[in-house]
C-alpha cells in the first residue's frame, strides 16, 4: 500500500496506525541504548512538567496584558509540591480568598496550575485570551485569578467569593510520556465548595500545535456556558442535554 | 476493645481491630490520606507487636468491616473453611508468621499451604503481611502454588506469564493489531491478549474481540483474548454470540466500592457462569479475569468499617482477593502503582505494596498477578519497576503485564515492557506457558531452550497481522 517505505524498516508503516513504541529492536533481551534514552526523555520532560514551579510573577504579567485586570493569585493550603502530590483534599481549598469580592460579574476564570505548571505557562495566557474573545461580549468576566498547588475544585471557593454565576477553571493536565504541557478546562455553574465531579463539564487536551487549538477550546466553552445558563446546571445534565457537538 | 502497647517508655492505645491494623500497616500515602495511619514509626511498631500479639480466632468475632451492611464481609465469613482453618486456630498472628516461614522452608510446601488457605480469612492474611518482611513475603509467596487453565496453564513452577495490552487511544483496530504483532513477536500474551477499551460500546468491544478472535485462530495460537469491558457489556454480548473467551472486571473489597464499579456478588458469580457455559477453554475451564488494586475503596468513599473508622487500604485490597476467591479467576492482578501519588507516594511504597499484594492474593489461593506499573507525578521511575519486577519473578508471580516500550499510550501511564519479561524470564530462568512456549517453537519465534528470537519483522512468519504490508509478502 506505501511504496515509499524502505524495505529494512517495515515497522514505518505500522507506525502510522499508532503511537505505541513498537518495533524498538533488541540489546539482548533488553532496549537498545538510543530507545532507552529516548524513553527516559520522555519521562524526564513529564516530571519536569509535573515539579518545576510556575514563575507566577511573569505569568501574572501575560495574564495581566489580556487586559480583564490585574490578576489576583491564590494558594491552596498544600504547602510544598510533595504535600500537593499527596494531599489532593489540601489541593482543593484555597489558603486565602483576601482581595476576592463580588464585582457584578457573570464569570469567573480561574488559572491553575494542577499537575502541569508547564502547560499553564505555555498555554494559560493564550487560552484566556480566546475565553475573552469568545465570551467578552455577552459576559461580564471577573478580573482573572492565578491558583497555585491547585486542583480543579478550588476553583469552588474563588466563583463563590467572586458572586458569579459560571466558573471556567483552566488547569495543567496530569503529563503523559508524549505531551507534557497540555491544558484542561472545566466549567462549573453556580460554583461553591461541595460541587462534585459530576456537576461539571470538561474540555481536555488543549496544546496547539498537536493538540486541540485555543479557539476551538474556547468555542466549546461558550457554547457550554450558553447551555448552563440557559439549562440552570452544568455536568451530566447538560452533556447529555447538549449533544456531541459540543464536546467534539 | 481497647488494647494497650508500651514502647521506649510510652503508652500507646488502639481503640478496636480497625485502628490496630491501620497503624501497623507500612507507611504510604493512602492510609495518610484517609487519615488512619499511625502517627510515627514508634506508634507504627506498637500497633505492630499488638497485632502480632493477636490471636487469629479474634478475626473470626471482631470485623473489620460489619457483617450486616456489607455483603463481601458475608461472602468472607460465610464461606470460612472451619476445618482448613484448624491447623493454625491456635496460632497468634506472629505464630502464624513463623508457621508459614517454617512450612516455606519445609518438605511439601505447596501442599500444606493449599490445604490451609480455604480456612485463610482475607484479614488474617493482610495482618500477617503487615508485620512480615519483603523477604518474608516473598519466601512464603514463593513456596505456593496456584494453578490455572483456559487454553494455556497459568501458575506452573518455573513459567510467568505475560498479558499483552495493545491499547490504543481510539481502538484502532490497525493500531491494535500493530501492537499485537509487536507483542507475541517478543514472545508475550500467553496470559491473555487483553485491551483496554477506550469506549465501554458494546458495539467497540464486539469489533476487538472478533478481531482478537481472528488473530487466534490465524495462526492456532494457544491463547486466551479479552475485552476489559464492563463485566454487563461482556455478559449482554455473549447472549449475542460474540465470542467472548474471558469475563472481565475490576473488583474492591467493600460493597460500597463494588457499587461504585457498578457490580454485586451475585452479579459476578452469574457472569463466571455465563463465560464458563460457553465451554471456549480446551485445557481448563477458568474463565475471569479480575483487576483491583489499593486504593480504590478511598477513592470512591466507601473506605469505612466498623465504628465508622476508615479501613487501611492494604486490608481492603486484600478483601478484594476474597471476593476473587469466589469466582475461580483464570488471572486476578493488582494494578498496583496505577492509582497515583495520593495512595502510593514512591517507587518504595509502590514495590512494597506489590509484594504485598502478590503474597496476599497467592495465599489466599489465587493466580495473583502484577500490573508493575507508575504515573509520571509518582516518584517512581524505570529502576523502581525493574527492582518490583525482578522480586515478583523471585517470588514466583503468575505473570505481569507488558506494553510496546513499558508506554500505554491509551491509559497515560507506564507498565513494563515485552523487553522487560524478556529480560526476567532470561535472568530467572523462566519460561512462558508451555502451550504457548510449544506454539513459539513451532512457528520458529524461540529456539529449543524457549529462548524468543530477535526475528525480523520481514522475515516473521505473522508479518500476515500486519495488514497491508502483510499483502505483498
Amino acid at each position: 500500500m506505501n511504496e515509499d517505505v524502505p524495505v529494512d524498516d517495515p515497522w514505518a508503516v505500522l507506525r502510522a496506525s499508532t503511537q505505541a513504541r513498537i518495533g524498538l529492536g533488541r540489546a539482548g533481551s533488553s532496549l537498545p541504548t538510543r530507545r532507552v534514552l529516548e524513553f527516559a526523555a520522555a519521562h524526564a520532560a513529564a516530571r519536569d512538567a509535573v515539579h518545576e514551579p510556575l514563575d507566577v510573577e511573569s505569568f501574572g504579567a501575560a495574564v495581566a496584558e489580556v487586559g480583564i485586570g490585574t490578576p489576583v493569585h491564590v494558594r491552596s493550603r498544600a504547602e510544598s509540591r510533595a504535600e500537593y502530590l499527596r494531599r489532593p483534599d489540601l489541593g482543593r481549598e484555597p489558603a486565602d480568598l483576601a482581595g476576592l469580592a463580588p464585582d457584578g460579574s457573570d464569570v469567573a476564570v480561574v488559572l491553575a496550575d494542577g499537575l502541569s505548571p508547564r502547560a499553564l505557562a505555555e498555554h494559560g495566557a493564550g487560552m484566556l485570551r480566546a475565553l475573552v474573545d469568545a465570551l467578552g461580549e455577552q459576559y461580564r468576566i471577573a478580573p482573572p485569578v492565578i491558583a497555585t498547588q491547585a486542583r480543579v475544585a478550588l476553583g469552588d471557593a474563588v466563583g463563590e467569593a467572586l458572586g458569579v454565576t459560571t466558573l471556567v477553571v483552566v488547569i495543567g493536565e496530569r503529563p503523559g510520556l508524549s505531551v507534557a504541557d497540555s491544558l484542561g478546562i472545566y466549567l462549573t455553574h453556580a460554583p461553591r465548595p461541595g460541587r462534585s465531579d459530576a456537576d461539571r463539564n470538561c474540555i481536555s487536551n488543549i496544546h496547539p500545535p498537536g493538540g486541540q487549538s485555543y479557539a476551538n477550546a474556547a468555542r466549546i466553552t461558550a457554547a457550554l456556558v450558553a447551555g448552563s445558563r440557559e439549562l440552570g446546571v452544568s455536568g451530566v445534565r447538560l452533556k447529555d442535554t447538549a449533544g456531541p457537538e459540543l464536546l467534539a | 476493645m481497647i488494647r494497650r502497647q508500651s514502647l521506649a517508655g510510652t503508652t500507646y492505645t488502639f481503640d478496636g481491630l480497625v485502628e490496630v491494623m491501620a497503624k501497623a500497616t507500612p507507611v504510604r500515602s493512602g492510609d495518610q490520606l484517609a487519615g488512619c495511619a499511625a502517627s510515627s514509626d514508634a506508634e507504627r511498631v506498637a500497633a505492630a507487636s499488638v497485632l502480632a500479639d493477636l490471636p487469629l480466632t479474634t478475626f473470626l468475632e471482631e470485623l473489620v468491616v460489619p457483617y450486616e451492611s456489607d455483603e463481601v464481609t458475608r461472602l468472607i465469613i460465610d464461606s470460612h473453611d472451619a476445618a482448613a482453618f484448624s491447623t493454625v486456630s491456635h496460632l497468634t498472628v506472629g505464630g502464624f508468621r513463623d508457621w508459614l516461614l517454617e512450612t516455606a522452608a519445609g518438605p511439601g510446601a505447596a501442599t500444606v499451604l493449599a490445604a490451609v488457605s480455604p480456612g485463610l480469612t482475607p484479614e488474617m492474611v493482610a495482618a500477617v503481611s503487615k508485620i512480615m518482611r519483603s523477604s518474608d513475603l516473598i519466601a512464603v509467596a514463593a513456596a505456593v502454588r496456584v494453578t490455572t487453565a483456559f487454553r494455556t496453564t497459568i501458575g506452573l513452577p518455573g513459567r510467568l506469564g505475560t498479558r499483552l495490552q495493545p491499547n490504543h487511544p481510539t481502538d484502532d483496530p490497525a493500531g491494535i493489531a500493530a501492537a499485537t504483532l509487536d507483542g507475541l513477536l517478543m514472545g508475550s500474551g500467553d496470559a491473555v491478549i487483553g485491551i483496554n477499551p477506550a469506549t465501554d460500546s458494546p458495539q467497540a468491544t464486539a469489533r476487538l474481540l472478533h478481531l482478537l478472535d481472528d488473530v487466534r485462530q490465524r495462526f492456532d495460537i494457544p491463547m486466551q483474548s479479552c475485552v476489559l469491558s464492563h463485566v454487563t457489556t461482556t455478559v449482554n454480548l455473549i447472549e449475542q454470540g460474540v465470542p467472548v473467551d474471558l469475563v472481565f472486571q475490576s473488583i474492591a473489597g467493600t460493597e460500597g466500592a463494588n457499587a461504585g464499579f457498578g457490580v454485586t456478588v451475585p452479579m459476578l458469580l452469574e457472569a463466571n457462569e455465563a463465560g464458563r457455559s460457553l465451554g471456549r477453554g480446551t485445557v481448563g475451564d477458568n474463565v475471569m479475569y479480575l483487576e483491583t488494586g489499593q486504593g480504590s475503596a478511598l477513592s470512591a468513599g466507601a473506605h469505612l468499617g466498623t465504628g465508622g473508622k476508615p479501613v487501611d487500604q492494604q486490608t481492603l485490597e486484600t478483601r478484594s482477593y476474597g471476593l476473587a476467591r469466589a469466582l475461580d479467576p483464570l488471572l486476578i492482578n493488582t494494578v498496583v502503582g496505577f492509582i497515583g501519588p495520593e495512595y502510593l507516594y514512591d517507587g518504595k511504597q509502590i514495590i512494597r505494596a506489590g509484594l504485598e499484594d502478590h503474597f496476599c492474593g497467592k495465599l489466599l489461593g489465587l493466580p495473583m498477578g502484577v500490573d508493575v506499573c507508575y504515573t509520571n507525578h509518582a516518584e517512581a521511575d524505570t529502576d523502581d519497576m525493574d527492582t518490583l519486577l525482578t522480586l515478583l519473578g523471585v517470588a514466583g508471580a503468575a505473570f505481569v503485564i507488558a506494553v510496546p516500550g513499558a508506554d500505554d499510550i491509551m491509559l497515560g501511564y507506564q507498565s513494563l515492557s515485552f523487553h522487560d519479561a524478556l529480560y526476567v524470564r532470561q535472568v530467572l530462568d523462566l519460561r512462558p506457558a508451555p502451550e504457548f512456549e510449544a506454539w513459539l517453537t513451532r512457528m520458529g519465534m524461540a529456539d529449543a531452550d524457549g529462548r524468543v528470537l530477535p526475528l525480523d519483522l520481514a522475515g516473521s512468519p505473522l508479518l500476515a497481522l500486519a495488514g497491508p504490508l502483510g499483502k505483498g509478502a
